[in-house]
């Protein structure tokens, strides 16, 4: 056992995930060695059409065998058909033990829970959530789950922690040698960020589209040089639940309350001045932050140089508005953002690699201002938790969430003080997601929390109008207050999720909850 | 001031637990129309503990009681009079002094059984009838209990046969009407609510009618419609700027024993020098003389 730095006691080897390198720091960590990668293909002119008749098929030509490690992207999130039609592909030829490794999984993915009761799925690298992470939390793996953010992901791929066999990549629009689009078709979700090191990097490639057009397909994302295998089916996914209509600013007062505080606090900032970067994401509180941030910037006559990560309407209105120069897509939430994507040649699609990852040459967070985001907790070292819920759950992956907060010069968490009686604020959380090292304001409605590592923000709020400022120890007092004591969470000893940093080490450990 | 007083029903923690945080001038706990029949124990209770315990920062804090036509006001006085935190009752269906003079006789004899200096309780009258209307400005003078009153909404309109329309054109008498009996009698007039919750430019719209009108604040529903009342009411810094020169200009006069004075050419007597105190008051910048 050892205690890493943010004092969690972690075992030094875990079973079925291996020799653990422990948290030492944020930025602790350096890469050694070189990129890993695909093997090499040849194609030929002999071959100008690499379409095969089904999904079974092409992963019979992909040469996918039991043990393997396949690849999805969440570009159709809750609305995706791909993840169930090749597991249940899988399990019809009989193949057993894969690794799973999506860059996340939603709701719709319930089915997931069958291929891993049979032995088709026997590991998952990736966000587990719902009946999936509670089945996962119970004991229902024999090895634990990895989670990795959104930059840890494609860190972990090229640094050869995890090498994707095949690649299953769900494409809205792509020809008969693989192009493929996001921003055209029925299934159209814009921005094919997280698919990019996918391609890049799995030794087998398979193009799932549902809207095989004439070749080339064109705007491309990811070329034909990435694909080995083209199946069309009839649908890769529900238009409903891949993107939604316009997203609406919360009208809930709590949340605009809180809204309204963060805003304060960016406009009180230093980063409040012409070039201001920033993400926030597609959230209640996110998306009036994004509102009242706009009336501020136009008040104050500020033009922002870039809005980074998933995008939503209120980005691309600050875009259409002169507010900000850029669009930095990694995934485009909503049907503005997806028109903006195809039609606003600053309107850039990214990879996560581009976005998040820590071991490249520079991703894109690392020029950031601010980020605004959410956890389950915050403990009173500002260490977050969004993995995990009060009653010790695997429910949500760790997205950009620690990508963002270490690249971010001004990393927000903003919400509710309680979430019904569960307070957000706490002695120790209960999993560490991010560290509070990288995590500077905390915002409820009681008002700014400031690290205290972070004097010179203290200085540059304290006296604003209308802004109030609470110590964290008043803050989770208050909350014990409100809530009254909570019972510790009852766990055994087994580990069942490994909670990475996005550098690969390990942060914390989940373990299985007594039933 | 009393620019917002913002109902929370009586029987919603939530709402009483986080209802000072949305920084409205007053709050009205509601044991009234807010809650139903059955929860009129449990909400008085509820009130009755969150006075004791709770937190209300800066808000004025009042009690809606239910109507003494009913079986449950004397109870919910009692709850909630021995509460420090207390600083008035609003009290519905007021229709002449008479109504005033019991609503006044109960408290004062709770505020004796309770330690409580005699007064200090205000009276918040809502006049939701006709005769009420008519009866304002005695009801207002009733007794010194009485810091406000206001109009009633739907029953007042039910009392008129008449409905609800987009301007309210039916209510503008009696607004007028209370205006001109509170500001006679030296107390409040406030405003009844905006219900729709969701229509921020009709909001504006009728807060800056109420506001010509004299009114000095207006009952919310929503917390959401603290910031837009506010902002209507709140002095211009232009204005600011004005009778900041105005209060400058008027104590020189003093000073060298002058009474008038002109600034920007403009004749500063009484009434100028008043509003502009009332203004500075408004801006936060000065106290209630």
């Amino acid at each position: 056992m050892t205690i890493n730095a943010v004092k969690r006691e972690i075992p030094d080897y875990i079973e079925g995930y291996g020799k653990v390198r422990h948290y030492q720091g944020a930025f602790a960590r350096t890469p050694e060695g070189r990129v890993a990668g695909a093997g090499l293909r040849c194609v030929n002119s002999d071959k100008t059409d690499k379409r095969v008749s089904s999904i079974k098929e092409a992963i019979k030509a992909s040469g996918l065998k039991s043990g393997m490690t396949v690849s999805f992207h969440h570009h159709l999130r809750n609305g995706d058909y791909v993840v169930n039609m090749v597991l249940d592909a899988c399990a019809e030829l009989g193949i057993k033990g894969l690794t799973l490794f999506p860059t996340a999984l939603f709701g719709v993915h319930k089915k997931v829970l069958e291929h891993i009761k049979s032995g088709v799925v026997t590991k998952i690298m990736g966000s587990v959530n719902g009946p999936i992470g509670q089945y996962i939390s119970e004991g229902g793996m024999e090895v634990p789950v990895v989670l990795r953010s959104h930059g840890g992901r494609p860190r972990a791929v090229m640094a050869g922690d995890v090498h994707i066999d095949v690649a299953f990549i769900g494409a809205p629009t792509a020809d008969k040698y693989g192009n493929i689009c996001g921003t055209l078709g029925k299934s159209a979700c814009g921005s094919l960020g997280y698919a990019f090191t996918d391609a890049d990097y799995a030794d087998k490639v398979v193009v799932i589209t549902d809207n095989l057009v004439q070749y080339p397909a064109a705007p491309v994302s990811i070329p034909q040089t990435k694909a080995d295998i083209v199946v069309e089916v009839e649908s890769i996914g529900d238009p409903a639940g891949i993107v939604s209509g316009t997203t609406k600013v919360t009208r809930d007062p709590l949340r605009l309350l809180i809204s309204n505080y963060a805003s304060k606090l960016i406009e009180a900032s230093p980063y409040f001045t012409d070039g201001l970067s920033f993400q926030t994401g597609a959230g209640g509180i996110p998306l009036a932050v994004t509102a009242f941030m706009k009336e501020a910037m136009i008040k104050k006559g500020i033009k922002g140089s870039f809005g980074l990560g998933g995008i939503t309407g209120y980005f691309v209105e600050l875009l259409k508005e002169g507010l900000v120069d850029k669009l930095m897509d990694v995934q485009s939430f909503d049907l503005d953002a997806v028109r903006s994507i195809g039609e606003n040649p600053n309107h850039i699609e990214i990879s996560a690699d581009w976005y998040a990852n820590p071991w490249n040459a520079g991703a894109a967070v690392n020029m950031l201002d601010v980020v605004i985001l959410g956890a389950t907790e915050v403990d009173t070292d500002f260490n977050a938790n969004v993995n995990t819920e009060a009653d010790g759950a695997l429910l949500h992956g760790t997205g950009g969430h620690q990508d963002t907060a270490a690249g971010a010069k001004l990393t927000i968490i903003a919400q509710p003080l309680l979430r019904g009686r569960i307070p957000c604020v706490t002695d120790k959380v209960y999993s560490v997601t991010t560290p509070g090292e990288v995590i500077d304001a905390i915002v409820t409605e009681y008002g700014v929390t400031i690290n205290p590592r972070r004097k010179d923000l203290l200085d540059a709020v304290s006296g604003v109008k209308g802004l109030p400022l609470v110590s964290m120890e008043e803050l989770a007092a208050r909350a014990v207050k409100m809530s009254g004591p909570t019972d510790p969470v009852a766990t055994t000893d087994r580990i069942i999720g490994v909670v990475e940093w996005r550098d690969g080490t390990v942060i914390d450990v989940v373990r299985q909850l007594k039933k | 001031m009393r620019r917002t007083m913002l109902y929370l029903p009586g029987n919603n923690p939530n709402m009483l637990t986080r209802g000072h945080l949305f920084g409205s001038d007053g709050l009205i706990l509601d044991l009234e129309d807010a809650v139903a029949m059955v929860e009129k124990d449990t909400a008085r209770i509820l009130v009755s503990k969150y006075l004791h315990q709770g937190e209300f920062g800066k808000c004025e804090v009042t009690v809606r009681i239910n109507g003494i036509d009913t079986e449950y006001w004397k109870d919910d006085l009692a709850a909630v009079v021995p509460a420090k935190r207390l600083d008035g009752i609003r009290a519905p269906k007021v229709d002449d002094a008479g109504t005033v003079k019991i609503l006044d006789e109960e408290i004062s004899r709770l505020e004796d059984k309770n330690g409580i200096p005699q007064g200090k309780l205000k009276l918040f009258c809502l006049l939701e009838t006709a005769k009420g209307i008519w009866n304002a400005y005695d009801i207002a003078t009733a007794s010194p209990r009485v810091a406000a009153i206001i109009p009633g909404g739907e029953d007042l309109r039910a009392d008129l046969k008449t409905e609800r329309s987009d301007d309210s054109t039916e209510l503008e008498w009696a607004r007028r009407m209370l205006v001109f009996a509170a500001r006679a009698a030296g107390v409040d007039p406030l405003d009844t609510v905006f219900s729709r919750v969701t229509d921020d430019a009709g909001l504006r719209k009728e807060t800056k009618f109420i506001k010509q009108l004299g009114f000095a604040g207006k009952s919310i529903i929503h917390p959401n419609q603290i910031g837009i009342i506010h902002d209507v009411f709140n002095p211009t810094e232009q204005e600011i700027a004005k009778a900041q020169k105005i209060i400058a200009a008027a104590k020189e006069a003093a000073a060298r024993g002058q009474g008038a004075v002109s600034v920007d050419g403009k004749m500063v007597d009484v009434p100028v020098v008043k509003r502009a105190e009332y203004i500075l008051v408004r801006a936060g910048l000065s106290e209630v003389k």
